[in-house]
């Protein structure tokens, strides 16, 4: 009577991964009652189920302060309410941004939405974990979707390919993570982050036990995010998927790996900082350093980017080395920002894509003049990644380097702008080919209505966080407060 | 300085009536640099000044390379591509080393308790905080960084190619008013960090000098039209550094006159450049002559930019760089002698190029040539009218521009 009672309490606070999970069912059922030329009306579903169950999440859970079940192992408190609502938008921007390419290159509709919904419950899930195994499940079911995703255009050996390395790397960085985890447990007798953060804050020395299971753990999460040295998986991974995946590796799934790096780390490893802030620190610089210029050197733009998002995971590092209020609220703020300006480049990548069948980047020649529309969304979305103002790229980078240098790593915010230098020459190379290379090939490229009205909003996000982001900011504040209490 | 901007970019405008190739595009990145250099002038905060600095070189790139023009000598080839990407790679090197210098003085800003904040009126009362060991790290960040937007020597390289790329507009601006947010940067970090600055104080005027001389003597090689003024713009900006490291009354005025004197000179350069090469197509030296018998007037503003620019009396450049020389003799007599030889140069490579390119036997191809436009008459002339008016009368500007020098001069008084 007592445990079900406990197990039971609370519950209805997880409604809203219920009903996420319901969507997902739903919508491949439905996959099955459709006719082929309808198959559309899944996304359509997918994407106001998930606008629905945001607007829900936002009214149900908004009043409800550092609610628990499960004895603690999940928290719904307004950090997990911020990621909640950050992943299911990115999930339905992902969604509008895919059907085109669904339409044309794949042949299961209802599996590839219902997939995306699976993954998005694991984010969510992820975030609001509170438990080193808790987080553990929710991260398995957030990669096995992945893994499925990644390989889903079967008839394509490069995804097929990609698929595999994806899995096999990804059970390898899996077992690691896992073992780091087994390894606290044993220190420790526990795995709450709560609970480790009160044994590492007891006063004794940290043991060399903890310090290994930390390792393991970390560099299990390294591999999730693609920081140096596990990141040899990311570019065929990115080059392999369809490129709406892609685009949802790139941010979706970094996002909720950052979104449970920064509870874990500020919750229980926060007390020993001086053991691993500079170890991350020296990560984030060659993770950046490696990724901006291996960029440099990619003709194709999928890959291009893929070694773009390394170097964006090196600044979001930089947030995680300097860890404070202000560092976690600048890294919320750059997933946010960055989130939107690479979507909206690789979904104007896709377009083309779709209607050429190109990705290199010398295929770009003279987009200016075939589509202005396109070329204008990707030069803002190039600028806003290159962090130059007006667009959220310069806030958010802005907010983490300041947040950095007062945590005394100024060097690492130097080398942070330098790579932001190289990243501005390899963008600028993308844009030169747009607008000053002749056109090789002109007909014009056309865009559906849905395409540019993603468009349109992901380049009216990025500018308005990069001109007035006081209000996001303020959200954001709400959020961290519960994971870095008066720091 | 506002005003400055205000009248280049007038100008800048006027003279591009004939952008044909996409000028919707054209118009919107302009409006852009300009919103982006006025925002620098006006703002009270680090953080703003920043924001704009970096605002005005996003366009940049997209001004010159897609409306920006080659040169091609045969012996000597520069792409614009190469220009353009080579002048914003440039500046935002630059804009790091100042982004660096900024975070270092924000953070160290506060004393314990205190809100930080980007505001200049606070970082200047807090510099009590910085300790001479940081003032002396961190100012020449600052002064590299801005310098290298001001076409500081050994980092001015990417300016005169920039200039010769930019559309005639771009240039005028580039030349006229953004090397000037460089000189307006260091000024503004100096009255941040004084003591470290007035450390720095012998190497700047040292670059200042190379730059007035090395300027002059590249000009004198030059074959384009473009590629002289380029270089005359990286030797007067000598003469801005040389003039603000005097540290003295005169001196700094006087830097701050040839600011606003050499942005109007260079823009009128400029914009009869243009008017010169929409009508010819060539801005080779060499080529060109006996101009004065078809294009009267257009001769006619580009002597008086001419002799602005080797500093003839009645002419904004004497009074600017007459002040300057007298800081400079008041505290480094032999760089003033530099300077003054630095002058006589631009004498000799400018009256060279007028006489070779505008007097002279005329080619029979240009006897077609028309004078310019009646708006472009206007716009050049409106600007060669503002450099008679400040060498006539330059009270009205000294009175403007010393209250300022005196507020600035401040802190440096007692070292």
């Amino acid at each position: 009577m007592y445990a079900t009672d406990n197990l039971t309490a609370n519950l209805h606070l997880l409604l809203p991964e219920f009903l996420i999970a319901g969507l997902a069912f739903l919508v491949i059922t439905i996959d099955f009652l459709l006719p082929r030329e309808r198959k559309n009306v899944l996304a359509v579903i997918a994407v106001l189920g998930l606008a629905i169950i945001g607007i829900f999440s936002i009214i149900y859970l908004g009043g409800k302060e550092n609610a628990s079940l499960y004895e603690g192992i999940f928290v719904i408190d307004r950090y997990s309410l911020v990621f909640k609502v950050i992943f299911l938008g990115m999930g339905a921007l992902v969604i509008l941004a895919s059907i085109d390419f669904v339409k044309k290159h794949l042949h299961h509709p209802g599996e590839y939405y219902g997939i995306i919904l699976f993954s998005i419950l694991g984010m969510m899930l992820m975030a609001a974990s509170n438990e080193l195994l808790t987080a553990y499940i929710s991260l398995e079911l957030l990669s096995f979707s992945l893994y499925i995703l990644v390989s889903i255009s079967r008839d394509n050996q490069k995804s097929d390919e990609a698929g595999v390395k994806y899995i096999i790397l990804g059970a390898f960085a899996s077992a690691i993570l896992l073992y780091g985890v087994s390894i606290i447990y044993g220190t420790l007798g526990t795995t709450t982050f709560e609970g480790i953060g009160q044994a590492m804050g007891s006063g004794l020395s940290v043991s060399p036990h903890l310090l290994v299971g930390m390792a393991f753990i970390l560099s299990g999460l390294a591999f999730k995010i693609a920081a140096v040295p596990f990141h040899m998986w990311t570019p065929d991974v990115y080059e392999g998927a369809p490129l709406p995946i892609t685009a949802y590796l790139a941010i979706g799934s970094k996002a909720a790996a950052f979104a449970l790096i920064l509870r874990l780390f500020s919750t229980s490893f926060m007390q020993s900082i001086e053991e691993w802030h500079l170890v991350i620190a020296v990560i984030a610089a060659v993770t950046m350093t490696f990724g901006n210029l291996s960029a440099l050197a990619q003709s194709n733009i999928k890959r291009l980017l893929a070694y773009s998002s390394i170097g964006q995971v090196g600044y979001l590092l930089v947030g995680i080395a300097a860890l404070s209020t202000a560092a976690s609220n600048s890294i919320i703020l750059h997933i946010i920002g960055y989130g939107l300006a690479n979507l909206a480049a690789f979904s104007v990548i896709t377009i083309f894509y779709n209607s050429t069948g190109k990705e290199n980047v010398n295929d770009f020649a003279g987009l200016a003049k075939r589509n202005p529309f396109l070329a204008m969304v990707l030069t803002v979305s190039l600028f806003s990644l290159a962090g130059l103002p007006f667009f959220a790229g310069f806030i958010t980078k802005f907010y983490l380097f300041i947040a950095a240098a007062k945590e005394d790593l100024l060097w690492l915010a130097g080398i942070a702008m330098v790579n932001s230098l190289i990243s501005l020459y390899y963008y600028l190379i993308i844009i030169k080919q747009m607008y000053i290379t002749p056109v090789k090939d002109d007909g014009d490229l056309k865009i559906s209505a849905h395409n540019s009205g993603l468009l349109i909003f992901l380049v009216l996000g990025t500018i308005i966080i990069g001109i007035y982001p006081g209000p996001l900011v303020d959200i954001i504040e709400t959020a961290t407060k519960v994971i870095l209490p008066a720091t | 300085m506002v005003l400055l901007t205000g009248i280049v970019f007038l100008t800048g405008i006027l003279v591009s009536k004939n952008v044909t190739h996409r000028p919707k595009d054209f118009f919107v990145l302009y409006l852009f640099l300009v919103a982006g250099v006025f925002g620098v002038f006006e703002s009270q905060d680090l953080f703003f000044f920043f924001f704009f600095y970096e605002l005005a070189v996003v366009p940049m790139y997209l001004l010159i390379g897609v409306w920006g023009s080659s040169t091609d000598f045969g012996t000597f080839f520069r792409s614009k591509e190469y220009s353009s990407m080579k002048l914003v790679l440039y500046l935002v090197s630059g804009s790091i080393l100042v982004w660096i210098a900024i975070l270092a003085v924000y953070v160290q800003a506060p004393t314990s308790g205190q809100e930080a904040s980007f505001l200049f009126s606070f970082l200047e009362s807090a510099k009590v905080n910085y300790d001479l060991n940081f003032q002396r790290v961190f100012f020449p960040m600052f002064m590299i960084g801005f310098g290298l937007l001001a076409g500081l020597w050994p980092f001015h390289t990417w300016s005169p190619d920039g200039h010769v790329s930019a559309p005639t507009s771009v240039s005028m601006v580039h030349a006229g008013v953004l090397m000037k947010l460089g000189a307006y940067g260091i000024i503004r970090s100096m009255s941040i960090l004084p003591e470290g600055a007035a450390d720095w104080m012998l190497p700047m005027v040292l670059m200042g000098t190379i730059n007035v001389i090395y300027g002059a003597i590249s000009a004198m090689g030059q074959r384009d039209l473009k590629y002289v003024v380029g270089y005359s713009s990286i030797s007067h900006m000598g003469y801005v550094i040389m003039g603000i490291a005097t540290l003295d009354t005169l001196g700094v005025g006087g830097a701050i006159l040839q600011m606003f004197s050499h942005g109007i000179m260079t823009a009128l350069f400029f914009a009869v450049i243009g008017i010169i090469y929409d009508r010819t197509h060539i801005r080779d030296i060499g080529v060109l002559g006996g101009l004065a018998k078809r294009m009267k007037l257009t001769t006619f503003l580009f002597v008086i930019a001419g002799l602005a620019s080797l500093g003839l009396p009645g002419l904004s450049g004497f009074i600017a760089e007459l002040l300057v020389f007298i800081g400079l003799f008041r505290t480094y007599p032999l760089l003033g002698i530099l300077g003054i030889i630095g002058a006589a140069i631009t004498a000799i490579y400018m009256l060279r190029l007028i006489a070779k390119a505008f007097f002279g036997p005329m080619d029979e191809r240009w006897e077609k040539l028309t004078d310019g436009t009646r708006i472009e008459n206007i716009a050049a002339g409106s600007l060669a009218f503002t450099l008679l008016l400040v060498g006539v009368y330059p009270t009205y500007f000294l009175n403007l521009i010393d209250s300022g020098v005196v507020t600035f001069l401040k802190p440096f008084s007692g070292t």
